[in-house]
């Protein structure tokens, strides 16, 4: 098929796709979708590292490979330090006319776990020296390659399979790691959460953090049918009932300034959300109560920082 | 012409790095490593060497991050020692199996715990099968040749392997010596400007590191056994254009005073300076001593290394690590390279110089007069060391 542009809502989007047919996501899964969206917009001056997780081994099983951009993938928890030297060889390179001079987007991407827990140092260090890269997030809330275990993005409340609901547990006991702040404390220029539900707005966010000089953090909530025992089907719908009722806001945060990109007048009940999920079943009301108080706190918290910086022009 | 200097091993480690005009050099500093690196950074803020230099906040990201400029096709350096190279032991494999020539001077040293900062060879012995091609230095000029000549093997279209160069910490990181400087035209005659086929690069989209389901891992393994067991002879082709270019000649296995010697020593690393003290007095009273260092370790000089002790009636092993439950780890290796051989020498292992434990030469001529008792009657304790305290009782086996 001829490669052109096709109308997509009012925008014109490129009809090839880096991430080649024939991967092995699970069905509804929400990460190819925002591996499609990021590509598409991005195009193909880029180069991405991967790190080890979900959309590592469904897209490279040797001697196969869905990627039609220049990727790599070494080990686990490496993936930001990793990207800091394709960023530095490049630039070195380019410097001393080694390769030709041209702008091209070092993309890091990891899992959850490869980002809130296991690659948090590595990310922390590559943040900190100010490499000019984009950090992707696909957070799916827990390590869903191995089995649905528990990570300390895993929110309060879920099962999973190393933090099980049973009778003397309600799964998850701990809150979500808040990541995203943990990346804007390192004061980058650019953090942003996003929603493949929401594609224009992630589309802009991740030009935006492309176009931005020095790190940017873009946080992906991405659902996963498998691990968050729903259907295949409603992939979207949870991921608009995510920001719908206040459990995964859209925001940004540049140079340390707060911006909600979606704030609906009234947020839906958390209740809502966590019906369409087995991982939340076992609940009880208490429980659910429970959830609602901290999504309320989290938001009015998140929309205090942001009215700290009134914005004055909608884009 | 050469220019005759004084260097701190350290430093001419990161002169080499400096003259074969290196790309990107990704270093966290670690005791006895760190003068390498300093002197990289140094080098960099004085507009002396244009490369980049990332202060990583980990050995872990230090492999990492030249793994992904290695990737990209840059020229890529970096330096560790002991807890460091433990601490990216994961990523050291990496580097070999993806074949990124990644070279990284390894200031040996102990590994805790206790901690020491000191030197000995367990950081070395403990890579041992991550795939690297591992080279040992005795003095400061082998720290130069060795280093520019770790890029061009490593670098070598039909290598693509990353090379470890050892300095023994301290003993031989921290000594100042005078070094051969060579011009740079004559590195550069040496050591071609590397040209990496596979680089990362929009224009030929290229999938480096997917994974490998059971129906092809091993395949993949057998390769890398195939591409390893090649490398030897770029190895010797490099110290024969070594020598054509700078007049210095290295061996897998150097010898000294070997000819008619009945007893054999056999050591790795700086120590050697003081084991050839020895070897040059006991022959001044007449007996047959000779001295052998493995200087290529990896991969392993069977061929070499036979050869070096065919004839001899004792071979002494000294090193510098403990495999528990085995012994030395270098006598394993040695024992199994003679296994085969029709005639072979009876062999002795004695252990010392851990953690920063000097070896004088007192020591080694009881490593001599001990190992031939050992390799002639056996030994009736759990290690035969030096200058090492211990109740004779508890030794016992």
């Amino acid at each position: 098929m001829a490669i052109t542009e096709v109308k997509f809502g009012d925008r014109l989007l490129t009809s090839k796709e880096f991430l080649a047919e024939g991967h092995n996501f699970c069905i509804g899964c929400g990460e190819p979708m925002a591996i499609r969206m990021v590509l598409k917009t991005l195009g193909e001056n880029v180069i991405m590292a991967m790190a080890t997780g979900c959309d590592e081994v469904t897209t490279t099983p040797l001697p196969y490979t869905s990627w039609r951009i220049p990727w790599m993938h070494t080990l686990f928890e490496n993936t930001a330090a990793e990207i800091s030297g394709v960023e530095a060889g490049l630039k070195i390179l380019m410097k001393k006319g080694r390769i030709p001079e041209r702008r091209i987007t070092c993309i890091a991407m990891a899992g959850d776990g490869g980002t809130s827990d296991i690659g948090l140092q590595a990310l922390s260090g590559a943040l900190e020296r100010g490499h000019d890269f984009v950090y992707i997030c696909l957070d799916n809330e827990a390590y869903m390659n191995t089995g649905i275990q528990r990570s300390s993005s895993t929110p309060y409340g879920a099962s999973t399979t190393t933090a099980p609901a049973g009778k003397m547990s309600m799964g998850q006991i701990t809150r979500k790691k808040n990541i995203v702040a943990i990346a804007a404390a390192h004061g980058i220029p650019y953090v942003a959460t996003a929603s493949p539900s929401y594609h224009f707005d992630l589309m802009r966010k991740v030009r935006k953090a492309a176009d931005t000089k020095g790190p940017a953090y873009v946080h992906i909530l991405t659902p996963c049918p498998t691990g968050w025992r729903c259907g295949g089907d409603i992939t979207v719908q949870i991921g608009q009932l995510a920001v719908q009722t206040g459990v995964f806001p859209l925001y940004e945060i540049e140079h340390g300034r707060y911006r909600l990109n979606a704030d609906p007048p009234r947020l839906k009940p958390i209740e809502e959300y966590l019906k369409l999920q087995g991982r939340y079943r076992h609940l009880t009301d208490d429980h659910v109560a429970i959830i609602q108080e901290m999504v309320n706190e989290d938001y009015a918290g998140l929309k205090e920082k942001a009215a700290c910086f009134p914005v004055e022009a909608k884009e | 012409m050469s220019r005759r200097v004084a260097l701190e091993a350290s430093h001419a480690v990161a002169e080499a790095t400096r003259m074969a005009d290196v790309d990107v050099i990704s270093a966290y500093p670690i005791t006895p490593q760190t003068h390498i690196p300093e002197r990289l950074a140094e080098m960099v803020a004085d507009g002396d060497l244009d490369a980049a230099y990332i202060p990583v906040e980990s050995e872990h990201s230090a492999m990492s991050a030249c793994l992904g400029a290695a990737a990209v096709g840059a020229r890529t350096f970096t330096a560790t020692a002991g807890q460091g190279l433990e601490l990216m032991h994961e990523v050291v494999y990496v580097a070999s199996a993806m074949r990124y020539p990644v070279i990284m001077a390894v200031a040996n040293r102990a590994l805790s715990a206790p901690l020491s900062v000191w030197g000995d060879h367990s950081d070395a012995m403990a890579v041992r099968d991550t795939g690297w091609i591992q080279v040992f230095c005795q003095n400061s000029q082998e720290a130069f040749d060795l280093t520019i000549w770790a890029f061009r093997v490593g670098e070598d279209p039909q290598v693509l392997l990353p090379v470890m160069v050892h300095l023994d910490g301290f003993t031989l990181s921290h000594v100042t010596e005078p070094v051969l400087l060579p011009e740079q035209s004559e590195v550069d005659r040496f050591l071609p400007r590397y040209h990496y086929r596979f680089a990362l690069n929009p224009d030929q989209p290229m999938t480096h590191g997917a994974f490998g389901p059971p129906e092809i891992y091993a395949e993949t393994k057998l390769a890398q056994a195939v591409v390893f067991d090649n490398c030897k002879k770029t190895i010797l082709q490099g110290w024969q254009e070594f020598r054509d270019v700078f007049g210095r000649h290295y061996n897998p296995v150097e010898e000294y005073r070997t000819e008619n010697a009945e007893t054999l020593l056999l050591t790795i690393g700086s120590f050697t300076e003081t084991a050839k003290i020895v070897v040059d007095a006991r022959r001044e009273k007449g007996e047959a001593v000779g001295l052998i260092s493995l200087r290529l370790w990896r991969p392993f000089p069977f061929e070499e290394f036979r050869r070096a002790v065919r004839g001899a009636k004792t071979l002494i092993v000294f090193e510098r690590a403990i495999s528990f439950g085995l012994g030395g780890p270098v006598v394993a290796e040695v024992r199994s390279a003679l296994y085969d051989e029709e005639t072979r020498p009876k062999v002795a292992s004695i252990i010392g110089g851990l953690g920063g434990r000097d070896m004088s030469e007192e020591d080694f001529e009881y490593v001599i007069d001990r190992g031939r008792e050992v390799a002639e009657k056996g030994s009736d304790r759990v290690l035969e060391t030096v200058g090492i305290r211990g109740e004779s009782e508890a030794l016992k086996r």
